[in-house]
């Protein structure tokens, strides 16, 4: 407070001389401009809390800012490296967190909120669906100009299917993380030596922390990636094959390789931790981080797929596009001449090339003159209903088909409990079916052949399939006899299974 | 046709030309009539395919048939049995389309005027990429909704990351929004969005240049391919025509008229990144083109 009262003391007594120039410098100015724009990104957040007023109803109770940074989380986890992030599955996973603020509330309401602030941070209602912040800076002759900043947060891009995807912006994603305008290679060295150095010391909550900003900043190269391939898509003389892509390519593969044996070894660490500690928090950190590091490990894959298409892309697109045989003579060049000048002009000077384009190119439209015993008709005429549903669907003829099965439900129910034998008690075959005749003639051949069948059975399926316990039947060498049934007397038992060993096993196998 | 009166090689007198009748007049109207029904062509219709015929054969009955166009205001592009009778409207002519009835946003939001009328251009360019392209007669495009919005987005990136190499504050000052870059008013528009009925967003770039599609496609000018990337279309001889011989040309116009000359050698000018600059420390990938 003094310190304010002191200066501006200082301004009085000081001339208003015009050498007094307001801003140090247009460096200095620079990085007032840069600080307010990165300000300027987080106001719709702030702005989230600030408007729920508007809203009606009682959503006072709801801190939005936080439900919006988890918007933005949520979409820049699930964009993809072709589409963005279903909407559908951004607010499904959203709803959670809206729920826990105000469990008391119906569900419809948290899905109210949860869609209001996914449409707040695209600013859906806006033409440009967009956000603006004005901010002023210092002209090269010391003239104030206010200028405005346009920025997005979330963004709408369309997939492939035709559906639209989200996609969070760098501007988002710096919001985030903060401070993610650097080199995207040696944020992430850093942040993995970081990571392995919060495991050693058993500081799982911090090693969360560097590892999600690790898997931030994943994505965010695979989005680099992503833009760089589709320009090559479109037009391979737009992208430098002869030095940057392979060398990128290159770089790339070795950074995936390099990436894929450190985050194993840091999974490595982490499942030792996860195992070994008894502190139930610690290990419920170290298993999410496990599943962090996997999607890491995911997405690395992901990218490297890519890298691997990309051979191919490119020679498929240098022979659809640059082997095409040039014409003799030459017409304008549409893009050269025309559209590139065009885009940096002004945008009160530009409009004059395109409004004279649109005026010659767009066609011809013959008018339309109406008679009046046409308009007559034409308003007569019942509106034509629009077919939402398509055409009526034939109701399928259904025949039952004739239950041809030779062992009826309850049979198979009365073989099994015959076969249902404690583990520690195996039985002949020749007694079962002794017993199996007494109750039904037609039983013993069911048990016969479910008998058969133990004789070999499937224990590697039962035990991927977590199974407790499994029927086998063993030839010892006896002859069963039997006045319908030849063969051997087999012994049949049951057989326990360890499955929580085995869920163990299999857990650690993966 | 030119006549030397001094010739002393007088050739025979010609045979007097058979007077315009009535009927010629009405065969060279019932032409220019399907001239206007442009996706009609005269490959489909026998009647169109003998007029046509008849209009290259018979000069008389092509000046006639020209002369009727010129009068309803209408410009003879070609008339050919592949395009047919390929005519456009004349400035001021009933038959020109007005960007109020294009689009009612247009009329009033100059922004939105500037973008309709990009996104034709950019179609255009996306259709004929090489100057050969708009020369060769037999050249068919592709276009797709989605690429063309692509392919000005990384037009307008490359801008922007020029100006950003440069230094240049493009940030448009607040009280003169009429200077800001045109690449600007393209990039900040969303692509896309999400509507309440499943259709496209209008105002959205791929809205406005599925809008100019649908258009062309009325106008003869584009036949729809397939659904992908947004619709996908390829170009038919009229279009080739009406941006070669008139809609390039006005554009170059205008622009000349304002100062600005591309010169081109008649060479691509989608080419690769200039690498002998060095990497920006935070750009990630060596890229330089997007």
């Amino acid at each position: 407070m003094t310190a304010i009262a002191d200066q501006s003391a200082e301004y009085e007594f000081r001339p208003p001389a015009a050498a007094t120039r307001p801003a140090p410098g247009p460096a200095a100015d620079e990085g007032l401009a840069r600080r307010l724009k990165a300000l300027a990104c987080t106001a719709p957040l702030h702005d989230l809390d600030n408007r729920k007023v508007n809203l009606a109803g009682e959503y006072s109770s709801y801190t939005m800012a936080e439900v919006g940074l988890a918007v933005i989380d949520l979409v820049t986890l699930n964009m993809d490296f072709d589409t963005g992030a279903d909407r559908d599955a951004v607010l499904a996973r959203l709803l959670p967190r809206a729920a826990a603020q105000n469990p008391g509330r119906a569900a419809a309401e948290h899905e109210r909120v949860a869609r209001w602030v996914l449409e707040s941070l695209i600013n859906v209602g806006s033409v440009d669906r967009g956000f603006r912040a004005v901010y002023g800076t210092f002209g090269a002759d010391g003239e104030y100009v206010r200028r405005d900043y346009d920025f997005k947060l979330i963004e709408e891009v369309p997939g492939l299917d035709g559906g639209v995807y989200l996609r969070t912006t760098d501007e988002a994603v710096n919001v985030l993380v903060g401070a993610l305008d650097t080199d995207v290679t040696s944020a992430q060295i850093a942040a993995e030596v970081k990571l392995e150095v919060l495991i050693r010391r058993g500081r799982l909550a911090d090693a969360q922390l560097a590892a999600e900003q690790a898997r931030y900043r994943t994505v965010q190269y695979a989005e680099t990636l992503r833009r760089a391939l589709e320009a090559t898509r479109r037009n391979v003389r737009a992208v430098d094959w002869m030095q940057a892509i392979p060398d990128l390519i290159d770089e790339a593969l070795d950074h995936i390789a390099d990436r894929y044996r450190h985050e194993n070894a840091i999974l490595t660490n982490i499942r030792k931790a996860r195992d070994e500690t008894e502190e139930p928090e610690h290990k419920r950190r170290a298993a999410e981080l496990v599943d962090i590091v996997k999607d890491c490990i995911r997405r690395h894959t992901q990218l490297q797929t890519r890298l691997l298409e990309a051979g191919p892309l490119f020679r498929a697109e240098q022979d659809r596009q640059a082997f095409a045989t040039p014409g003799s003579c030459s017409g304008i060049d549409l893009y050269g001449q025309l559209l590139a000048p065009l885009l940096g002009l002004p945008i009160t000077e530009a409009i004059r090339p395109t409004d004279a384009f649109f005026a010659r190119g767009a066609g011809l439209r013959t008018p339309v003159s109406v008679r009046v015993a046409d308009l007559v008709d034409l308003l007569l005429t019942p509106p034509v209903e629009r077919e939402h549903l398509g055409a009526e669907l034939p109701d399928p003829d259904l025949v039952a088909t004739p239950d041809d099965s030779r062992f009826s439900e309850a049979q198979l129910e009365a073989a099994l409990e015959l076969l249902d034998l404690p583990a520690d008690a195996p039985r002949r075959l020749s007694g079962l079916l002794a017993e199996a005749r007494h109750q039904d003639p037609e039983l013993p051949y069911l048990v016969a052949l479910l008998a058969v069948h133990a004789a070999s059975p499937p224990v590697g399926t039962a035990y991927r399939q977590g199974e407790e316990r499994l029927l086998f039947a063993v030839d010892d060498g006896t002859r069963l006899d039997d006045p319908e049934f030849g063969g051997a007397d087999l012994i049949v038992g049951s057989a326990l299974l360890d499955a929580i060993g085995m869920a163990a096993d299999r857990k650690d196998a993966k | 046709m030119i006549t030397h009166p001094d010739a002393s090689w007088a050739p025979e007198p010609e045979p007097a030309p058979a007077p315009i009748t009535p009927a010629d007049v009405a065969d060279a109207a019932r032409l220019v009539s399907f001239g206007l029904q442009a996706k009609l062509l005269p490959a489909r219709d026998a009647e169109y395919a003998e007029l046509i015929r008849r209009h290259r054969e018979d000069p008389a009955f092509a000046r006639l048939a020209d002369a009727v166009a010129t009068g309803m205001g209408l410009v003879v592009l070609e008339v050919s049995p592949r395009a047919g009778m390929a005519v456009a409207a004349a400035e001021d002519s009933v038959f020109a389309v007005r960007m109020g009835d294009y689009s009612r946003r247009a009329s009033s939001e100059s922004t939105d005027r500037f973008l309709h009328g990009l996104a034709h251009l950019a179609v255009a360019a996306m259709a004929f990429p090489r100057p050969e392209d708009l020369a060769d007669d037999g050249y068919l495009g592709r276009v797709s909704v989605n690429g063309v919005d692509a392919f000005v987005r990384q037009a307008c990136r490359r801008l922007e990351q020029q100006a950003e190499a440069e230094g240049a504050n493009t940030d448009p000052a607040s009280d003169a929004p009429g200077l800001e870059s045109a690449w600007r008013v393209w990039a900040r528009r969303s692509a896309t969005g999400a509507t309440k009925d499943a259709r496209r967003l209008a105002g959205s770039t791929i809205g406005i240049v599925s809008k100019a599609v649908l258009f062309l496609v009325d106008s003869g000018f584009l036949q729809k391919v397939s659904d992908d990337s947004g619709g996908t279309y390829r170009t038919t001889a009229r279009y080739q025509l009406q941006v070669r011989d008139l809609a390039g040309s006005a554009a170059m116009a205008e622009l000349l008229d304002l100062g600005v000359v591309a010169v081109g050698d008649g060479a691509a000018t989608l080419l690769p990144a200039d690498h002998s600059e060095d990497l920006v420390a935070d750009a990630g990938l060596p890229f330089h083109a997007l």
